[in-house]
């Protein structure tokens, strides 16, 4: 700061001070707001987890870290742990090679595209509650359209939603066709980003379609796939709305094998009002999160040069 | 309807070409058959639901009459206009501001705020909603009418992912333009509000859309924290509703035709700007 006298105006400010000025005035709003709705819930709920805390009750003794030893034996929390990291791995490969695959196709259509790709938009859209009840009934045992389709090919029906081995992955099938639509414009956008004189020089060079692809279209759509990667895997790590919906009565589905982690705090905390314990799990959940982005983040971008 | 450019050419051979379509148009078929399906069950009278034709032998509107008139509909689409609409107009606001500020100004502590913003995407929900939820509770916010609303809402008052967005968008924008303005003696936020927003309008268009759908459609947070059945959110309401519906299949998919239904108005009208931002997202992702 410079000195200056009291009541002499502004203009002697130099302009990078008056630059930080305007900066913080128009970021004190947004900063507050971070702070308070995002940063201070945090670390709130860090504190209650060593906490015994129940809403219903009057008092919350401290507990140190019992949450967490807790939860160390909680077999149906492993078995929720388990659950969304077979969501993750099936449903976030499944999304990107289906969008990638139909993007590609989409990419050298000429007639029709705005409208193709509206319609493969819409399931995005669609309210996920309105969706799950839709995906209810399509794979209902006795009723619904997919086994009756089964029954006219002359395979045997299955069971799906309540089925403990179907459950999971009809489940994780919801999550894909309602993603789907997202992913092929993002893909549609990275391979339209791409310099079409690399195919011409490529094709010169007399190389075949798959040698494209994999020397060309994979490399330079690296940073669309890991943003689909980190902002995928982060959604399915927080898999709710649909597996409550597609088993409204049971939310864990059959013998608890669609049961996310987000799904088992959710009936911690407002199920049984154990907050504490609820909020040690979702501390868990953060960590994991965490590790996971990071790693990919570390892991996956690579700087490609041409 | 815009194309974007395409990377390589169409197929040449016209067998090729044929097959190209059709595999699009199948996947297209086979996309939509859920929302096809969903339509034609809500105009089935009960006792043909069971029976598994495709068509309705007698359609009916019975079924939509019934969730009209057992339900809160529109008051449920009201709520959840209200709450997306505010919020929305919130995050247009503030996270074009954070958004400008973050990429035109230089001053000490730019890049840490950016990356402490950004850095919120990775908090899940879940976590934040316990601390929310006590502290609605000991506010008693949720049982009268304006903190009713102001509870189910305030989470999305802004979003990293808007300044993101923002950010991207003002970084591309001349510096001379602000420069002219400034040595014509205009005040910083004139320049802002008047300069710098008119020309990011289709950004804003991008992320009004995304942010209302998001509002419109959130779940998890409005479940837990609406206490009184009048201010139930669309969402909420069309799942407690299908809950307790049991079996009656037509009434459930009438509900949640209701559901689709506004959604599909406003992609209908805004499809341009929607698959723009995320377009412009994933160019600079």
């Amino acid at each position: 700061m410079t000195t200056r006298a009291p009541g002499l105006p502004r203009r002697s400010l130099s302009i990078r001070q008056r630059q930080t000025l305007t900066a913080y005035t128009f970021l004190a709003v947004p900063l507050l707001f971070f702070l308070i709705v995002r940063f201070a819930p945090t670390i709130s709920a860090f504190r209650l987890s060593l906490f015994k805390y129940s809403i219903l009750k009057d008092t919350s003794p401290f507990i140190g870290l019992d949450n967490y030893t807790r939860l160390a034996q909680d077999e149906n929390f492993h078995k929720a742990l388990l659950n969304t990291a077979l969501y993750t791995v099936i449903g976030v490969p499944a999304q990107i090679v289906l969008g990638l695959a139909v993007a590609l196709l989409l990419g050298r259509a000429r007639l029709f595209q705005g409208l193709l790709r509206a319609l493969y938009f819409l399931p995005y859209i669609t309210p996920v509650v309105a969706a799950a009840w839709v995906w209810q009934w399509l794979f209902s045992p006795q009723f619904g359209p997919v086994n009756t389709l089964l029954i006219w090919l002359h395979l045997p029906p299955q069971n799906f939603l309540t089925s403990p081995s179907q459950a999971l992955p009809t489940t994780a099938a919801l999550v894909v066709w309602q993603n789907l639509g997202f992913q092929i414009v993002l893909f549609l956008a990275g391979l339209a980003a791409i310099p079409r004189s690399l195919y011409e020089a490529a094709e010169l060079d007399g190389a075949g379609g798959w040698r494209l692809f994999t020397g060309i279209t994979l490399p330079l759509l690296n940073p669309t796939i890991v943003f689909s990667i980190v902002t995928g895997t982060i959604a399915y790590l927080q898999l709710f709305t649909q597996i409550v919906n597609l088993n409204f009565t049971d939310q864990g589905g059959p013998l608890g094998s669609t049961l996310s982690v987000a799904v088992y705090i959710y009936q911690m905390a407002f199920g049984r009002y154990e907050m504490g314990y609820a909020a040690a799990l979702t501390v868990v959940l953060f960590v994991i999160i965490l590790i996971i982005t990071l790693f990919q983040l570390r892991f996956l971008t690579r700087r490609i040069e041409y | 309807m815009t194309s974007l450019p395409t990377p390589r050419p169409a197929p040449r051979s016209p067998a090729l070409k044929v097959l190209l379509y059709v595999a699009l148009f199948a996947g297209a078929a086979l996309t939509l058959f859920p929302f096809a399906w969903m339509l034609l069950t809500s105009l089935k009278p009960f006792a043909e639901l069971f029976t598994l034709g495709f068509l309705p032998q007698a359609p009916t509107t019975d079924n939509y009459a019934q969730v009209l008139q057992k339900t809160e509909y529109v008051r449920w689409f009201l709520n959840s206009l209200l709450v997306a609409g505010l919020s929305t107009l919130s995050v247009l606001f503030f996270d074009s501001l954070a958004g400008y500020t973050l990429a035109k100004f230089d001053f000490p502590g730019k890049n840490l705020i950016f990356i402490l913003i950004l850095a919120t995407l990775m908090i899940p929900t879940e976590m934040l909603i316990l601390p929310w939820y006590v502290s609605v509770v000991h506010l008693h916010l949720s049982l009268n009418t304006p903190g009713a609303y102001l509870s189910i809402m305030f989470p999305g008052l802004m979003s990293a992912f808007g300044v993101f967005l923002m950010r991207q968008f003002f970084e591309s924008l001349p510096n001379d333009l602000l420069e002219a303005a400034r040595i014509d003696g205009m005040g910083e936020f004139a320049i802002f509000r008047r300069v710098a927003l008119p020309l990011v309008r289709p950004a804003l268009a991008s992320l009004a859309i995304f942010t209302f759908l998001g509002n419109y459609n959130s779940f998890l947070w409005p479940l837990v924290v609406i206490q009184k059945p009048e201010f139930r959110t669309l969402p909420v309401g069309v799942a407690l509703f299908s809950g307790e519906a049991g079996t009656q299949w037509g009434l459930i998919m009438a509900a949640s035709s209701l559901a689709v239904i506004p959604v599909l108005i406003v992609f209908a009208m805004f499809q341009k700007q929607i698959i723009e931002g995320i377009v412009l997202t994933g160019m600079k992702g």
